[in-house]
C-alpha cells in the first residue's frame, strides 16, 4: 500500500504580512512554513506506516524549488519519497488548474487498488478547500473531506467526517482521497536520525517536460492559463477611520464608555 | 450535444443549492436565494433552487419561492436522503448539463464545500470560494468599491460585462481580490453561512413558484462510499449568527487564555451575548469551530461587537465589520481592528474587560 500526501509550502499568513506596491503579497519577503492541514494529512500517513508493515508514504508538491526544503522536513518525519512540480508553465494556477497537473503528477506515481491519496482540507493562503475534491474529481477517485478519525484495519478504511453539528461515519472503497482538518492528530517533530537520513532519501523534481505524457499536461490547461478564474481586481479596504478612541484604560475609561452605550440605548 | 462549459452563451439563469439536512433546508439557502434574486433582476434571468433529498416536502420547496426563486428543481430519490459526494455530484452535474444555469451559488458548510469544488471540476469550469459580495451589474460593482475599497473608482477602466463578480478576502486575509469566470459556465461561488441576508418571505412569490420534478438517474453503482452512521455532537452549538451580543477573543488572550476565556465570557454574559472567536484561537484549540467569526467562520451582525485582544485580519473583518456598534480593546493602538471600531480602548484586555463587565453590572443596577 503506499500514501500519497500532497502537501504545500505556505506564506506565514499568522505573522508580519509584506504587501507589495501594486497591492499583491510579496512571498519573498515573508517567512514560509508547511500548511498546517497538511502536516495533519502527513501525520494520519505516518501512523498508518507506522502501524503496518508495506505502507509507504509518499510526499507531494508543487510550488517553486525552495520548496524542498518543506519536503525535506516531510522525510525527516518518516516519509519515504518526495515528489516536487516545479516549472513556470505550472505558475499562476488557480485551484482547479492546480488540481490538474497535481492529478498527473499522481497518476505518473501510479494509483492502485489499496493506495490512498490524503490533502489538508485547506491552505491558509487561499482557504479555498478545493484542491483536495477536485483531484479526487480528476482521478475519479472517492472522496472524504474534513476527516477527523482515520480507522484502517484489514485494508479497510472508516473515516470520521465532521459536520457542524456532529459528524458522518463512512467507510470508502480504495483508492480514494482524504482531506484532513487538523482535530485529526497531533503531527510530529522531525526525529534526530530522520533529519540525517532525509537527504539520502528519494527526492525528485518533475518539470513541465517530464509530465508532458499526461494528456492534461498541456501549455494552455495549466498554470495561469489553465485557470478558469482570474484576478479581476485586488483592493485594500479604506481605512474608516470613523470611530472614538477613548483616553486611558482605566475603570473611568469603561464606566464613561457604559454610559455613553446606555445615553444611545445600545445596552 | 455533448456540454461545453466554453459555450457561454448557451447558458443562463441563476441557481442555488438549497442544501437540506434531516429533511430541513439549512438557513444558507433563503439567504443566497435572496441574494441570487438581485443577481437574476440584474441578468433579467430566472432565479431557480435545487433541491435534493428524498421524499422531499412540497411545502417546503414551494417556500423557496418566498425567498425569491422562480422555480424549484425538486430530485428526489432514496440515494438521496443523506448527503454522499458521489450521489449529490453526479445528479448535480447531470441537471447542470441539461439547464446551463449561467451562475450557480453554493452555501460554503462542511457538505457545500464537499460539493461544489467536485461539481466544477467535472463540469469543467471555475469556482470561487467563501465569497463575501456578488455582483453581476458593473454599475452596482463600482458602486460597492466605492465604499469598501481605495481604488479611484471613477478613474479606472472596467470592462461592461455581466459576469459575475466574486469577492473574497484573499493572500490570508490581508487583501481584497474580485475573482471572474470569464469563459466558462457556470460561475460557481460559495458563500459562507450568515454572509448575505435573508429577505422576508413573500407569500405571493411562494404561491407563484414553478415546482419542477428532475428525472433522477442514480443507481448504488454510482457511489463509492457507504454512510454507517450520522451522530449528533452532544455539545451545544453556540450560535453566533442569531447573537444580539458577541465578544470575540483573539490571540490577545494567549499569555494566559484560560483567565482570557473566563473574562469574556463574564463580559457576554452580563451582555446577554456569546463568546465569539479570531480564527488564532480556534486554531489553537481553545474554542470550537462554531465560535469563528470571520470569512472562514461565521459573518455576524449583532448589535454589540466587543473584541478582546483581535488585531484585526481582513479576514476576521470581514466577519463582523458591519456589527451596529464594535467596541475593541487592544495593547497595540494601531491594529487595525482600531480601523472599524466604534470605540476603541488602548489597553491590555486582562485589566480592561473585568472593567467593563463591572462597569455594565453596576450601570444596569443603577437602572433597575
Amino acid at each position: 500500500m503506499k500514501i500519497i500526501v500532497c502537501v504545500k509550502q505556505v506564506p506565514d499568513t499568522s505573522g508580519v504580512v509584506a504587501v507589495k506596491e501594486d497591492g499583491t503579497m510579496d512571498r519573498a519577503a515573508m517567512s514560509t512554513i508547511s500548511n498546517p492541514d497538511d502536516m495533519n494529512a502527513l501525520e494520519a500517513a505516518l501512523q498508518i506506516k507506522d502501524a503496518n508493515k508495506d505502507v509507504k508514504v509518499l510526499v507531494l508538491s508543487m510550488g517553486p524549488p525552495p520548496t524542498e526544503s518543506m519536503l525535506r522536513e516531510c522525510l525527516a518525519m518518516g516519509a519515504d519519497e518526495a515528489y516536487l512540480v516545479s516549472s513556470r508553465e505550472f505558475g499562476g494556477a488557480d485551484s482547479y488548474a492546480t488540481s490538474s497537473t497535481l492529478a498527473a503528477a499522481i497518476r505518473k506515481i501510479g494509483v492502485e487498488k489499496g493506495d490512498v491519496v490524503m490533502c489538508g482540507r485547506q491552505a491558509i493562503d487561499g482557504d479555498t478547500a478545493q484542491v483536495g475534491p477536485q483531484i479526487a474529481e480528476k482521478l475519479d477517485l472517492p472522496q472524504v473531506t474534513y476527516v477527523t478519525g482515520i480507522d484502517y484495519s484489514n485494508g479497510k478504511l472508516t473515516i470520521r467526517r465532521e459536520l457542524e453539528d456532529g459528524f458522518m461515519t463512512i467507510e470508502v472503497e480504495t483508492p480514494c482521497v482524504l482531506t484532513c482538518i487538523k482535530e485529526l492528530n497531533e503531527p510530529r517533530y522531525m526525529s534526530v536520525s530522520g533529519i540525517m537520513e532525509c537527504y539520502s532519501k528519494p527526492y525528485q523534481v518533475w518539470d513541465f517536460n517530464a509530465l508532458s505524457d499526461d494528456p492534461t499536461i498541456k501549455v494552455e490547461l495549466v498554470g495561469l492559463k489553465g485557470s478558469p478564474t482570474q484576478v479581476y481586481k485586488s483592493f485594500s479596504p479604506p481605512v474608516k477611520g470613523a470611530g472614538t478612541m477613548l483616553e486611558g484604560a482605566d475603570k473611568a475609561t469603561c464606566e464613561q464608555l457604559i454610559s455613553i452605550l446606555g445615553d444611545k440605548h445600545i445596552i | 450535444m455533448a456540454f461545453n462549459s466554453k459555450d457561454t452563451a448557451a447558458f443562463k439563469g441563476v441557481w442555488v443549492f438549497c442544501e437540506q439536512r434531516d429533511g430541513v433546508i439549512l438557513g444558507t439557502g433563503y439567504q443566497l436565494l435572496s441574494e441570487g434574486r438581485k443577481l437574476a433582476d440584474d441578468l433579467g434571468a430566472e432565479l431557480c433552487g435545487v433541491l435534493l433529498g428524498s421524499g422531499v416536502n412540497e411545502e417546503f420547496a414551494k417556500a423557496l419561492g418566498g425567498y425569491g426563486a422562480d422555480k424549484v428543481y425538486i430530485c428526489d430519490h432514496p440515494l438521496l436522503k443523506d448527503y454522499t459526494t458521489d450521489a449529490y455530484t453526479k445528479v448535480l452535474c447531470d441537471l447542470v448539463e441539461e439547464k446551463k444555469p449561467e451562475v450557480f451559488l453554493v452555501g460554503a458548510s462542511n457538505i457545500g464545500r464537499d460539493l461544489a469544488p467536485r461539481v466544477a471540476a467535472r463540469l469543467q469550469t471555475g469556482l470561487t470560494a467563501d465569497c463575501t459580495h456578488l455582483d453581476v451589474d458593473v454599475e452596482k460593482y463600482k458602486a460597492f468599491l466605492k465604499t469598501t475599497s481605495t481604488i479611484d473608482v471613477d478613474n479606472t477602466k472596467f470592462e461592461n460585462a455581466t459576469n459575475l463578480k466574486m469577492t473574497r478576502p484573499a493572500f490570508g486575509g490581508h487583501l481584497m481580490a474580485t475573482i471572474v469566470c470569464p469563459e466558462y459556465r457556470p460561475q460557481m461561488a460559495t458563500v459562507r453561512p450568515g454572509v448575505m441576508q435573508t429577505q422576508p418571505f413573500n407569500d405571493a412569490t411562494a404561491a407563484k413558484t414553478v415546482l419542477e420534478k428532475v428525472n433522477v438517474q442514480l443507481s448504488e453503482d454510482d457511489i463509492h462510499v457507504n454512510l454507517v452512521e450520522i451522530q449528533k455532537s452532544a455539545k451545544k452549538m453556540v450560535d453566533l449568527i442569531g447573537a444580539d451580543v458577541v465578544v470575540a477573543v483573539g490571540r490577545g488572550i494567549s499569555s494566559n487564555p484560560t483567565r482570557g476565556l473566563e473574562i469574556a465570557e463574564e463580559l457576554a454574559n452580563v451582555l446577554g451575548g456569546v463568546v465569539g472567536a479570531s480564527r488564532a484561537i480556534v486554531d489553537a484549540g481553545l474554542l470550537g469551530m462554531d465560535h469563528q467569526v470571520g470569512q472562514t467562520g461565521k459573518t455576524v451582525h449583532p448589535k454589540i461587537y466587543v473584541a478582546l485582544g483581535i488585531s484585526g485580519a481582513i479576514q476576521h473583518l470581514s466577519g463582523m465589520q458591519d456589527s451596529e456598534c464594535i467596541i475593541a480593546v487592544n495593547k497595540n493602538g494601531s491594529a487595525p481592528i482600531f480601523d472599524v471600531a466604534t470605540y476603541g480602548i488602548t489597553g491590555d484586555l486582562f485589566k480592561v474587560g473585568p472593567m467593563l463587565t463591572e462597569a455594565i453590572a453596576k450601570y444596569k443596577s443603577s437602572k433597575n
